[in-house]
């Protein structure tokens, strides 16, 4: 029997639809008419990136299914899909002047931005494990592509290849652990996933236990945890630092969706083991990634290992399972404007075909470009968790959830954490501010595009720092309203 | 008036904005007049505060401003709230007061420093932080100025951060107070998971019923609270980061690790207050370790030969003494020796830095000497300064020294007591030693030094003058000032007087002040007994009170140095893959075979690839072997 | 019939020949190819498993083709970078692609 349209419910989908179907047309457009100056890409998927905001935020809080069953329109699918599409259009911003500069202005990265948003919102709104595997790839390729965009750079390519002989890898460990789940509940829609484990209760059956450990397996890549993060400090380091930028949000936001609602709609009654599991995935996330922090010599680099260390801190909540999930939407959309800035910041400074910034570049750039680092060291306040700052709010919130859900010892753990980090964080604020330069950058201007996205950034920083009450209670409410 | 207390916050977080901003295009003169003014008018309107709190009656002297809704949330709920009593009035009176007169030395001492508008900014940020964390009506307001006047204290011991002690000193202080802040934060945390709430009022006034008395929430909240103050107060073990700390500019010395900063540890137990009465344990502790550090330091202050390091140890050994205080429950005379302190200590660093920018930048006791005539108002105004710390009545420091002597003695703890007391004396006798050194007796500066000797400008003696007096008289009105903060301290203590009578007790402590005095008089200013003999005579005792006990280098090998190799060894071992380091850092060491090695080591990718099927073991074997037992 | 339990060790071993070819080759493409071998182990389990445990509903075949989809777009990104390395380094051993590290 084939499904008709209306169990499709395709208007449920417009978020997808649009920035898919914007990035098409970009490549369409292109192959027809390419000449001159690609910014009508950028602005193209700006628009494609609008219209899928507008349909996410108009949506109320109900649960509905879309695309007979494949995806679940709820408020938690909504609530990540909207900081998905909010880091995206950032992403674009940082990007525009960025490529010019390196002279790699190209369209199709737009297109291929678009397409991996277009993945991970699969990901973020998937009621399938199917929608999941598909939002992956999806995303997981369009970021292979995007990681050798500078094809005449060596790092470039190396940190691609990288990023995909280990990312098929490790996705052939999820699709095999989906498919044991499979095998354990005969089906694979998570609600009705959900429905079977109660069910059949928690005994050890191998299949399903395996299953969930190859599942955690594959999400942890994407996450990069200790010990599957070896392959993000390469890759963020080669890839375009404005590909850096949208990979460690975006791959961050959309796997953390669907792990919450894994835990959520089909894991809550393992909840002792999985909980367990990230506990102990939490701690050497988190401390393995500010281990290292503490060794490294150069931003870009440093920034991949905190981004390591971030995703401990946001396990922390994931460990509390449902009472955790408002804390790590929270998080995230914090963590979104925090490091996009931090990286667009980079970005700016970094010298021309080089992706590069040695601590010692930054010597001096306070006084002598004030704005710039004064924002700079604002996301790295942030990053720290220095009261006023959205970061110190968010991990207010999710050792929080910790605590609440009796993870004290966690909780614990994670607060000396970010105590450690403050050494690595605030060492780049001091180098700014309080060593001069021996040799002064050559700095270009930041455009105005660059410009536009860092005020965002800071301001959005400073604002969910300052009035946090107003995103929490979304976030609260977003998680409530759960597809199951 | 009072509902527009937060004004005093506001003074100063212009003068940040406008000099960190337009400092260096105001101009020198402009930029520090600019600070200066802003907490001076702080300072005014602190005033005009206390004059609308003394118009209230007694018992209402308590009021909560909630100006701005900071996170509102279904079960969070903290504001930017502040709370104004007669504690946080002293607090606020003391920080703007001592911080305007010392903003003003700053324009002369840092006359000649290019980045006056850093370090201006720097210094009202400061400010701001202190006024934030006395003013503070909630815990994580509180840890919020907490935090600021942390940086703020970083940031000015490395301002001279091309001078690598600086840097190293600030790289110190940060990451000895780390330590201590983490289990303030652990403390907070845990009184949010206690009483769900951060503010003050609830939480003191949940506590009696929510915490049971002598429990073990109870102590652990005030144990991890106490260790926040250890840390930032300076207190054994964690005080190694002040002497350090004085290669941060004499003013900020003054300020920071003097007057106000190292002092918001006694603030915080006192401000608590309430949960300490609930914890005679930790009371004990906070007694016992002040005790301790008080008269610890103060034998390490009896060797140095650096006037700022003399100092150092005398302000932590004088914080000890406040901690004595508020650990047997004599809060308000706790409070009391804080505000003398701050009045007496600023200006003996003030001093300090007159007679170090006189000589051009000597701070070696052994290359001073015969300046009382050279340099006037420094001499007279260090002299009324030393007389005060040394307990001679009716200096100011007498008054509140003896109220902790007492305090302690009728607490019914007469070791600590007596421990106390032998440190009055030893405060006496190195407080001596340093003035004899510098100012009487014969001239040891160097020719060089001597030529350039000059009086400083008005602007750095004018304060010292003020604080002279200030320091002379306060004691006076030690019975208003613990009238005035009674109300807060309601209940808190009531010791009974007995054994030796009030006037045994003032006569035994002016009785220590003096002989420490006479005895230094004898040894540095008569020379009847030569100290070298001394020093001779016990060589080893000599060289541990001149190291500081060498616990810095205990630290050094016995904490820091295990910690960076062992960071060291992890970032070498996991960063290149945890299977495979070995075998990596062998060619590097052996760099002739390294081709060879090569030949059978692993690529890159499949190290990566290895470590990730090694995470999968782990988890599929955790998650098959906890199924089992769930 | 033949019971699920061959299906499943058919995929088990062809799992395992994919692993050691990922871990024990130096040529990037031998590398791709093991992990293609992993993704179709996974494959044959879930045809195994629609066939016996989900009959009726056609999920797992349908997975199935997304999922040879999905290699094949891999394969061909994979490819296209491996040749990209080959044409500026001579080479397609992932051993001397190790510039960034650390």
């Amino acid at each position: 029997m084939l499904p008709t349209l209306s169990v499709l419910n395709l208007n449920g989908a417009v978020p997808q639809i649009a920035v898919a179907g914007a990035g098409m047309l970009i490549m369409l457009i292109d192959a027809l008419f390419h000449r001159g100056s690609r910014r009508w890409a950028a602005y193209l998927a700006l628009l494609g990136l609008a219209v899928a905001l507008a349909r996410v935020v108009e949506s109320g809080a109900s649960a509905e299914t879309i695309l007979d069953g494949a995806l679940a329109r709820d408020g938690l699918g909504m609530a990540f899909a909207l900081v998905l599409i909010v880091a995206a259009a950032l992403s674009v911003l940082v990007a525009m002047d960025y490529l010019r500069r390196e002279e790699h202005e190209r369209a199709e990265y737009y297109a291929l931005i678009l397409f991996a948003t277009a993945g991970g919102l699969a990901m973020a709104m998937a009621n399938d494990l199917v929608a999941v595997f598909i939002g992956l790839e999806t995303l997981s390729i369009s970021l292979y592509v995007l990681s050798a965009f500078f094809t005449g750079d060596a790092a470039s390519r190396e940190a691609a290849l990288k990023y995909l002989l280990l990312g098929a890898f490790a996705s052939a460990f999820f699709l095999y652990g989906i498919a044991l789940l499979y095998g354990a509940s005969g089906t694979t829609r998570l609600v009705e996933m959900g429905t079977a484990i109660r069910l059949a209760g928690t005994q050890a059956d191998p299949l399903l236990w395996g299953g969930v450990a190859l599942i955690i397996v594959g999400v942890g890549f994407k996450l990069a945890l200790v010990p599957f993060h070896s392959w993000a400090p390469d890759v963020y380091q080669g890839a375009p630092t404005s590909v850096t930028a949208f990979m460690s949000v975006a791959s961050k936001v959309a796997a953390f969706a669907a792990l919450v609602r894994l835990l959520v709609v089909v894991l809550a009654p393992a909840a002792p083991l999985t909980s367990a599991l990230l506990a102990l995935l939490a701690v050497l996330t988190m401390t393995v990634g500010n281990i290292l922090a503490l060794a490294q010599d150069e931003v870009k680099r440093l920034l991949a290992y905190s981004s390591i260390a971030q995703a401990g801190y946001i396990l922390v909540a994931a460990v509390a399972g449902e009472v955790g999930a408002a804390a790590v939407l929270f998080y995230l959309l914090g963590y979104a404007f925090t490091n996009l800035g931090a990286f667009a910041v980079v970005l700016a400074w970094s010298r021309r075909g080089e992706g590069r910034l040695p601590f010692s570049d930054l010597a001096g750039l306070g006084f002598r470009r004030p704005w710039t680092a004064a924002a700079l060291s604002l996301f790295l306040l942030s990053l720290t968790g220095m009261p006023l700052t959205v970061g110190f709010v968010g991990k207010l919130y999710l050792f929080g959830a910790a605590v609440q859900a009796g993870w004290t010892w966690l909780a614990i753990v994670a607060v000396l954490n970010s105590v450690v980090s403050a050494f690595y964080y605030l060492r780049l604020v001091v180098i700014m501010y309080m060593r001069e330069a021996e040799m002064p950058l050559a700095l270009q201007r930041a455009g105005l595009a660059l410009g536009v996205a860092l005020a965002v950034c800071a301001a959005g920083v400073i604002l969910l720092g300052l009035v946090p009450g107003v995103a929490l209670d979304w976030a609260r409410q977003a998680v409530a309203v759960v597809l199951s | 008036m009072l509902q527009y207390a937060w004004l005093v916050l506001v003074f100063p977080l212009a003068g940040v904005l406008i000099n960190a901003f337009f400092g260096y295009r105001l101009g020198r003169r402009a930029c520090g007049a600019l600070a200066t003014v802003a907490v001076a008018l702080s300072f005014l309107w602190g005033v005009g505060i206390l004059a609308g709190l003394l118009n209230l009656p007694a018992e209402a002297r308590e009021v909560h401003l909630a100006l701005w809704d900071w996170i509102v949330a279904a079960d969070l709920h903290v504001g930017l709230s502040l709370l104004v009593d007669p504690l946080s009035v002293v607090m606020l009176l003391v920080v703007t007061g001592v911080g305007a007169l010392i903003h003003l030395y700053s324009n002369g001492y840092m006359r000649e420093d290019p980045d006056y508008a850093r370090f201006f900014t720097y210094l009202n940020l400061f400010i701001v932080g202190m006024l934030l964390l006395v003013l503070a009506d909630n815990f994580l307001l509180l840890y919020l100025g907490w935090e600021a006047v942390g940086l703020c204290s970083y940031l000015l011991i490395g301002f001279w951060y091309q001078k690598k002690s600086a840097a190293d000193a600030g790289k110190k202080a940060f990451i000895v107070n780390r330590v201590g802040d983490f289990g303030f934060a652990l403390g907070i945390m845990l009184i949010f998971a206690t009483f769900g709430t951060l503010g003050f009022r609830e939480v003191f006034e949940r506590a009696p019923v929510t915490l049971q008395a002598g429990g073990a929430v109870a102590t652990a909240i005030t144990l991890l609270l106490f260790t926040g103050a250890i840390g930032k107060s300076a207190q054994i073990p964690l005080y190694v980061w002040l002497p350090d700390a004085m290669e941060g500019p004499t003013p900020v010395s003054a300020l920071i690790h003097a007057a106000t900063m190292v002092t918001a540890g006694v603030y915080m137990v006192a401000r608590t207050h309430v949960l300490f009465a609930l914890a005679p344990v930790s009371s004990a502790v906070v007694a016992a370790i002040g005790t301790l550090t008080a008269i610890y330091a103060a034998t390490i202050a009896l060797v140095q030969t650096d006037i700022k390091r003399v100092l150092a140890y005398s302000t932590i050994s004088q914080l000890g003494y406040m901690f004595l205080a508020v650990g047997v429950g004599a809060y308000a005379a706790g409070i009391f020796h804080l505000t003398t302190h701050a009045f007496f200590k600023a200006l003996l660093f003030l001093g300090a830095g007159s007679v170090i920018h006189a000589l051009g930048g000597e701070q070696d006791m052994r290359r001073m000497g015969g300046l009382f005539s050279k340099l006037r108002v420094t001499g007279i105004t260090f002299v009324v300064a030393w007389l005060a710390i040394s307990g001679i009545p009716p200096l100011s420091g007498f008054f509140s020294k003896d109220e902790i002597l007492a305090a302690a003695y009728h607490s019914g703890n007469v070791p600590l007591w007596l421990i106390g007391l032998i440190t009055a004396g030893l405060t006496a006798f190195y407080m001596s030693r340093a003035v004899f050194l510098t100012f009487f007796g014969d001239s040891r500066v160097s020719h060089e030094a001597a030529h350039h000797l000059h009086e400083s400008p008005p602007t750095m003696t004018v304060p010292l003058a003020v604080l002279a007096v200030l320091a002379a008289i306060a004691g006076l009105g030690a019975s208003a000032f613990n009238g005035f903060l009674e109300p807060v301290f309601e209940g808190a203590h009531a010791a009974e007087a007995g054994g030796l009578p009030e006037a045994a007790l003032i006569a035994l402590s002016v009785l220590a002040a003096v002989v420490g005095i006479a005895l230094a008089w004898l040894m540095y200013q008569r020379r009847a007994i030569a100290p070298e003999r001394i020093g001779a005579r016990v060589p080893s005792l000599h060289r541990l009170l001149y190291n500081a006990y060498y616990v810095d280098y205990g630290y050094q090998r016995l904490v820091v140095r295990p910690l960076h190799a062992l960071a060291q060894w992890l970032a070498r071992s996991f960063d290149l893959g945890v299977i495979d380091g070995i075998v990596n850092g062998v060619p590097a060491l052996v760099s002739g075979m390294s081709r060879r090695l090569r030949g059978w080591q692993s690529g890159y990718v499949r190290r990566y690839a290895l470590s990730l099927v090694f995470g999968v073991v782990i988890v599929t074997t955790v998650a098959l072997v906890m199924v089992r037992t769930i | 019939m033949i019971p699920l339990t061959w299906y499943l060790v058919l995929s088990a071993v062809l799992f395992c020949i994919g692993l050691y070819g990922v871990l024990a080759r130096r040529n990037a493409i031998a590398i791709l190819m093991g992990a293609e071998l992993m993704l179709n182990s996974a494959n044959i389990n879930l045809a195994a498993f629609e066939r016996y445990v989900a009959a009726g509903s056609v999920a797992g075949q349908v997975f199935v083709i997304f999922n040879i989809a999905v290699a094949a777009a891999e394969a061909a990104v994979g490819l296209a970078l491996i040749l990209a390395i080959y044409r500026s380094r001579d080479t397609v051993s992932v051993e001397e692609v190790d510039l960034l590290k650390g």
